[in-house]
This record gives C-alpha cells, sequence and structure tokens, in this order.
C-alpha cells in the first residue's frame, strides 16, 4: 500500500477570498508580518499495490478531473515515501 | 519588462502590433490611428480593443437600439432614461426604483460557478452605483437538452453560483425562468436581473465632473482574472515559452460586495461623492473612459498606484482586468479624508488613482511616464458603428408553413388525462422548486411573493405598504417563429404576469440573447424583435430603461433561438392587496379571462410531445392585453379576487394545475361550450388569465368585464373537500387528476435529472 498527496490550490492569479479572510484575521488578533495568504486542500489517497507510472497517470487524471477545477486551480501529485 | 509609452508610438511608427489577435479589425485599427494621430501605445491598443468591443460598445446593435430613444410612450414615472448604468422609475411617495438585466452566458459555460456568481456581483454594482440599495434579484436561464450530461454540469454549476452569491450577499431571489431547449447546448443563458429602492434625492450618476477632483478606486485588489486577449501584449516580454495565459474567468467574494454596497450607500447619503461607476467588463478601462467623457472631459490617471493583488502586472493588464468588487468615485479634494474614513470604517481598500481636469485628454501614466493619451469620448462612445446586413433567412417561409395541425392530438377522455400528466413532468413545466429552494426567497424580510408565484413582489415602504412586482418572461420558441410577435409576447406575457399579482406595470428592461451579428439572418432576427418591442412598448406605454445584448450565442452554424428576455416591473399602492395564484376558500368561482383559439405552434405541447417548431405564433392584441392588466389591477385593487394565475407556457391546463398543486384544494370545472378539451386545455393563446372570485363579488366582476368588453367564461368552482381536480367535458366524459399525483410528477423531474 502507498499513499499518493495531491494538493490542491486556486491558481496565483486567482482572487482566494479565504486567503483574504486569513490575513485580515491575523491582524486582528495581533500577529503580524504575514502579507498574503493562500488556502489550498489536501487529498491524501490510499493506493493499493505500488505507485508506478500507470498508476501516477490515473491519479493525475483523477486529480485533473474530480479534485480539481482545471480553470481556476492548479495541483501537485506527491507519493508519500 | 519594457513599457510602450506615448514618446515611443510617436518614434516608432511601424511597430507592429498586435491587433487582430486583440479582436480588432484591420479598419478598426486604422480609424484608432487615425483618432490619434500615430500608432496607439500598447495599453492604448488594450483600452480600445476592450471598449471597442462588441460587448462594451454595441457596435452592431446600436443602429436598432436607437427605437428605444425615438419610440419612448408618454410616461411621467422615467427619472433617468437609457444610458446611464441604470434607468429610474418613480413610484410614488418619493420613492424611486431602478432595476436592469444583464447577461453572463459565456463565462457562465467556461466556469459555471464563477460565471453564474460573478454576473449577480455585476448588476448589483450596476443598481449600487445609481445610489438604491439593491432589494432582490432574478435569474432567467435557459439550458440545452435536460437528458445531456453537459447540461448536468452546466446546470448544477450555474445553480449553485447564483446561490451561493447571492445568499452570501443577502439579497432574496425572487423569480426567474428555467427553460431547456437543445438549442441552448453549447450556448447556455445566464440572465441576471438586480431591483434597487432609493428616494428620489438619492439618485447618482456617472460622469466626472468638477476639476481638481479626484478619482478614487475601491473594493478589491486588481488582478489577473478576467483578462481575454491582452495576454498578448504581455507576451512579448516574457520568456520564448510564454506566460501561463490567464484565464478569462473571474471569482468573485460576495463578502467583499456586502461590504462594497454598505460603504458605498454610506458615502452617497453622505454627499461625498460627485460621480461614481462601477467597474465591470473591461474594468479601469471603461470605469476612466466612461467617467471623464460622460464630465467635464477630461482625466489624469496614476496607474502605478492602483493597489494589485499580484505585483507582476502589466500596466496593459492592469487597464483590462475584471477583477470583481471594484468601483471608483469622484470626489472634491476636501472630501477625501471623510470618504477614506468610511472606506476604513468598511475595510474596504481605496486609493487615490486620478484627478479631473479640463484638457479634454485620458491621460495615464506608469512610473512616470506616459503610456496612455486619447481623447476619452474616442474610447468610451465614439466606437465603430456598423450597418451589418440583415435578411430575412428563405427558411422561414418553411418554419412558418409547417404549422402543427397535423400532429395527433388526444381524442378521448383517458387520452387528455395521460397528456395531462405527462405534460405536468415535462422539464419545462414541471416544479422549479428543486433549484428555486437553493436560492434565498425571503432574506430581508419584505418578499411579499416569490417562485412560483407569477411575479416577485418585494415591500418598498413598511409603512404605507408600497411595493413592486417584477416578472422576466421570454418564450423563445414563439421568438424563432417570428422574432417581431415573438419579442411582442414575451412583453405581453411580463405585463402580463405583474398585472396579475394586482401591480400596475410601469416600465421595461430587456435582455437581448442572440446568434453572431454577422450572420444576415441572425441580425434580421435581432432587428425584427428590436422593433416589434420598441412598437409595443410604445402602444402600452412602459418604457424601455435599459437593458444588455448579447451576441454570438452560438456554435459553429447553429445559433441559440431568438431569445429577447423581457423584464417588467410594476407598483402595487399597498401590498396587502397582492393577488396570489392559488385558489383556497369553497365555492369561489373560477373564470377564464380571454379567448382560446386554436394556437399551438410554439407550444409547450407541440415541443413536449412532438419536438415540433412551426407555424405562427399566437395573435397579439396589446390593447386586449392592456384592457386584460386593467381588469387584473382593478380587482386586486377592489378585493374581487381571491386568486389569479397566468395563462402561459403549457395552456390552461398547467395554470390550473398549478393553482391547485400550490393550495392542495380541488375544484369541479367543465370544458366551456364551442372549444374541444384539447384546444381548452393546452392551447397558448395570449392575454388570458385564470381568476378566482367569492359567491359575493361575481356581480361586480363579471360587469367590470362588461364594461371594458372582455372576454370572461365561468368554468366551474373550488371544491375545498376534493383532493383532486374533476374536468367534465372532455370528449363526452369527466375526468379526475388527484393533486397528490401530479405534485409527485411535477417535483420529481428536476431531482431525477440534477438531483
Amino acid at each position: 500500500m502507498a499513499i499518493v498527496v495531491v494538493d490542491v490550490a486556486l491558481k496565483p492569479e486567482i482572487l482566494d477570498p479565504q486567503g483574504r479572510a486569513i490575513v485580515g484575521a491575523l491582524g486582528r488578533v495581533g500577529l503580524e508580518g504575514v502579507s498574503d495568504v493562500r488556502q489550498g486542500k489536501q487529498f491524501v489517497l490510499n493506493i493499493d499495490g505500488d505507485v508506478d507510472e500507470a498508476k501516477l497517470a490515473q491519479i493525475n487524471e483523477i486529480a485533473a478531473t474530480l479534485l480539481s477545477n482545471p480553470v481556476i486551480e492548479d495541483f501537485t501529485v506527491q507519493v508519500r515515501p | 519588462m519594457s513599457i510602450d509609452t506615448v514618446s515611443d508610438a510617436t518614434s516608432s511608427p511601424k511597430t507592429a502590433q498586435p491587433f487582430a489577435e486583440l479582436g480588432l479589425k484591420k479598419d478598426e485599427y486604422e480609424s484608432i490611428r487615425e483618432i490619434l494621430g500615430r500608432r496607439p501605445t500598447s495599453s492604448e491598443l488594450a483600452m480600445y480593443s476592450v471598449m471597442w468591443s462588441e460587448h462594451c460598445s454595441y457596435k452592431s446593435s446600436k443602429v436598432h437600439l436607437r427605437q428605444f430613444g425615438t419610440k419612448v410612450p408618454k410616461n411621467d414615472s422615467m427619472l433617468v432614461g437609457i444610458g446611464e448604468n441604470a434607468g429610474v422609475v418613480d413610484i410614488g411617495q418619493g420613492w424611486a426604483v431602478t432595476f436592469k438585466v444583464e447577461s453572463h452566458n459565456h463565462p457562465s459555460y467556461v466556469e459555471p460557478y464563477q460565471g453564474a456568481a460573478t454576473g449577480i456581483g455585476g448588476i448589483v454594482r450596476d443598481i449600487i452605483s445609481m445610489g438604491a440599495r439593491p432589494v432582490a434579484v432574478m435569474d432567467p436561464l435557459r439550458f440545452g437538452d435536460p437528458e445531456n450530461p453537459d447540461t448536468r454540469r452546466v446546470l448544477t454549476g450555474i445553480v449553485s453560483g447564483i446561490g451561493g452569491y447571492g445568499n452570501c450577499l443577502g439579497l432574496p431571489n425572487i423569480g426567474g425562468e428555467i427553460v431547456f431547449d437543445a438549442s441552448y447546448q453549447g450556448n447556455p443563458l445566464v440572465n441576471a436581473l438586480c431591483v434597487g429602492t432609493m428616494k428620489h434625492e438619492d439618485i447618482h450618476l456617472a460622469k466626472a465632473s468638477g476639476v481638481g477632483n479626484a478619482v478614487i478606486l475601491y473594493g478589491a485588489r486588481t488582478g489577473g482574472d478576467g483578462i481575454g486577449g491582452v495576454s498578448v501584449l504581455a507576451s512579448e516580454t516574457f520568456d520564448a515559452d510564454g506566460p501561463a495565459k490567464r484565464p478569462s474567468v473571474q471569482v468573485g467574494d460576495p463578502f467583499m460586495e456586502k461590504l462594497l454596497i454598505e460603504c458605498t450607500l454610506e458615502v452617497l447619503h453622505a454627499g461625498l461623492v460627485e460621480g461614481i461607476q462601477d467597474l465591470g467588463g473591461a474594468g479601469i478601462s471603461c470605469a476612466t473612459s466612461e467617467l471623464a467623457s460622460n464630465g467635464e472631459g477630461g482625466m489624469h490617471v496614476w496607474l502605478d498606484r492602483v493597489l494589485l493583488r499580484d505585483s507582476t502586472l502589466s500596466p496593459e493588464e492592469i487597464l483590462m482586468s475584471e477583477s470583481q468588487e471594484r468601483m471608483c468615485a469622484v470626489v472634491e479634494p476636501g472630501k477625501i479624508d471623510a470618504f477614506m474614513a468610511v472606506c476604513k470604517k468598511w475595510d474596504v481598500e481605496a486609493v487615490v488613482i486620478g484627478e479631473v481636469n479640463n484638457s479634454g485628454r485620458l491621460t495615464v501614466e506608469w512610473h512616470g511616464q506616459e503610456i496612455v493619451n486619447v481623447p476619452p469620448r474616442s474610447v468610451a462612445h465614439d466606437g465603430p458603428v456598423y450597418e451589418r446586413p440583415y435578411a430575412r433567412p428563405d427558411w422561414m417561409d418553411v418554419r412558418q408553413s409547417s404549422g402543427p395541425d397535423n400532429l395527433v392530438r388526444p381524442k378521448s377522455a383517458a387520452e387528455v388525462k395521460q397528456t395531462w400528466l405527462t405534460m405536468t413532468g415535462t422539464p419545462n413545466l414541471a416544479s422549479k422548486s428543486w433549484v428555486t429552494s437553493q436560492y434565498d426567497r425571503y432574506v430581508m424580510g419584505n418578499t411579499v411573493l416569490a417562485q412560483p408565484e407569477d411575479s416577485g413582489m418585494i415591500r418598498v415602504d413598511e409603512k404605507t405598504g408600497l411595493g413592486i412586482a417584477v416578472s422576466t418572461d421570454c418564450n423563445a420558441r414563439f421568438a424563432a417563429l417570428d422574432p417581431y410577435k415573438g419579442a411582442q409576447l414575451a412583453l405581453a406575457e411580463s405585463y402580463r404576469n405583474v398585472a396579475v399579482t394586482g401591480a400596475k406595470p410601469l416600465a421595461v428592461t430587456n435582455c437581448l440573447n442572440f446568434g453572431s451579428p454577422e450572420d444576415s439572418a441572425v441580425m434580421w432576427q435581432f432587428e425584427q424583435a428590436v422593433t416589434g418591442l420598441a412598437d409595443a412598448c410604445l402602444e402600452m406605454g412602459t418604457p424601455v430603461t435599459g437593458g444588455n445584448v448579447s451576441f454570438y450565442n452560438q456554435t459553429g452554424e447553429v445559433a441559440i433561438h431568438p431569445t429577447p428576455v423581457i423584464g417588467v416591473l410594476g407598483v402595487i399602492q399597498d401590498v396587502d392587496r397582492r393577488t396570489p395564484m392559488a385558489w383556497q376558500r369553497d365555492g369561489e368561482i373560477v373564470y377564464v379571462l380571454g379567448a382560446t383559439r386554436d394556437e399551438l405552434a410554439g407550444s409547450e405541447w407541440a415541443h413536449a410531445i412532438h419536438d415540433h417548431l412551426g407555424g405562427l405564433p399566437p395573435v397579439l392584441d396589446l390593447n386586449a392585453e392592456m384592457t386584460l392588466a386593467e381588469i387584473l389591477v382593478a380587482g386586486s385593487r377592489d378585493g374581487l379576487f381571491t386568486a389569479a394565475h397566468d395563462v402561459s407556457e403549457g395552456g390552461i391546463a398547467q395554470s390550473l394545475a398549478e393553482m391547485a398543486m400550490r393550495s392542495g384544494v380541488g375544484a369541479r370545472l367543465e370544458v366551456p361550450a364551442g372549444i374541444d378539451a384539447f384546444t381548452f386545455l393546452w392551447s397558448e393563446s395570449a392575454t388570458r388569465a385564470v381568476v378566482v372570485v367569492s359567491q359575493d363579488c361575481y356581480e361586480k366582476f363579471v360587469a367590470l368585464c362588461d364594461a371594458k368588453k372582455f372576454p370572461v367564461t365561468k368554468i366551474g368552482v373550488v371544491d375545498a373537500l376534493s383532493k383532486s381536480i374533476e374536468l367534465a367535458g372532455v370528449f363526452g366524459e369527466s375526468i379526475s387528476l388527484d393533486i397528490e399525483e401530479l405534485r409527485t410528477i411535477s417535483e420529481e423531474t428536476l431531482p431525477r435529472l440534477f438531483g
């Protein structure tokens, strides 16, 4: 069994209202020094068997079609060692 | 990053420019060079390209839209007419209402959720920039074949986007439409309407007056979203691989928009603002050039002062960005501090980006270098105007001559009952509550009527009960059969839907959705629809206060049905006098107002049962429509009606089913003499309504109809003990429709398709 982590976040040029809200909250609670926050989400996939090239291609497809909205989001796929 | 300055443009006249990639035609580019007496800088080219686009300049539609300005009915209630962000109508007692509908079709197909959400955001900013508080929204929607899997993607995204943005903003969604037709498969229509209310003295206009006044950009920061072709310009300075293509999708932030509403209304009411403009399509380019063009005629902008979300943006991109939730205000120098204080209170960022002057030029500088120097009118108002060729296509003959006469009709009581059950569940007639229950319809506490009622109704003044009703309608199949009549029928239906609730129709807005204007057949449909609408508005005394045109709703050679969505606004003196659609009390008498003829071309029956579209749409007598409205409004005012419901898609059968399903109470009815049951139930003749009158009032009601010489037919009585619609005279027999069965059929269609 292997674990694959997919991180999804809004593309850098897309407005991230939640990230902006966190920046605002940081200021209000007196935690200074953070100028910007981008919020994303993480999917941890438990994969049956080993992760080979074919599996990885399949996971990339899952990430591109179901886990992210490629019009406004980017994603990365990492195999957790 | 190298900057293309005005002096660069003068010294290097031969530099090749990517005007075609930005959507400008060769002759348009040449006329820009002529206006400026040199080649445009890349920033100027960016501004002209967006402002001269079809979307911003109305270059194909302008010549026809002028009719709305020339065929103006006598109407004392217009306070602000076409040309401003939205028209303003006087509703009495010192109150004014502004309303407008706009399209967000193309973005909503690419990214349904954000496209539909930012559609609401954009129309709401139009309303607040007039000085009004938004009080309600509505969304007329059109989708492709409901069985096509892509329709599911588009519909669910759009509906969540409307709900997500509108609900967060705290605005009730009180109506709209959902219509399915295969012609919208690759081109769904997402139109968004917003209504706002204000006192007369609070009306504001978009102009930059007063030399020395500051131009303040406030709201969300400017980012790289919504930039279409400008990456062509910017890419010159990037690596060979080029930048990742900027998405043309914008992401909205409804919480920011809410702050922007409150902040804007506060600075307006405090008298801190000379002129105001929202930022929509074409962003800063549009706001600065329109403000300057409407005011003293000159403005200087320091573009590097614009607050950015992404510091790598080029000046061209900043000028064209369509980032949401931004506004532009013109403020006297002595009031800047007070303005900034209000912005700070609402946590809205603001910065002075420019100054009004009388130079007659719009000049923009970027870190000390002049990158734009243009006459603002040439950007904002004097764009190209096209007299596009239009001609009635030959296929209209075939379409109009292949009427519905040969379609197989139900011929027995059993067949009529089965047809009724089937029709109740078609996607177009089925209950839309699966969609509308995802919208907040009652927030703010002033919603008097909302879907599925004929129009949405909002209480404006809590003390006097003064209210407004709004409806949007369009049967595009009628417009496909005859665009002139189709537009008039859309107006008539919307007018009737307002009157049926007891409100007096006052003013019109429209969203004209068509295919490509470069197709002479589409252009003919457009010309016909605009002419039909302008003629009918003149005759009915309801002026067009503003609207929007959406062209290029076309995939390949296939255009959508011409879809002139018409919104009508009416006023009701006391919302307690409204007429609801559901009958309730035992023994009350059910009447049909208006004449039913054999008119099934373009009907829902022909579409749903036979997939047929041909023939001529129903005849329309505008005077009769106005008389019907007078009866409906007078009857509501005098308390004659306990219920009333418009007759349109799906005919009388659908009206009766909806009235019964709304209350759960049955009725004993009979098909009137002189007409067969099928025609009576499913013809879609215009100018009809079903009304319910109490035993005490029927003499007065019949006398009213007689005095107006308007046809009225008694069809039966409400039966509070029954849970079914009993209809006698159906090919010699009686049929009985169980209301619970109708409701189950009506309510299961949309969840089955999209749930």
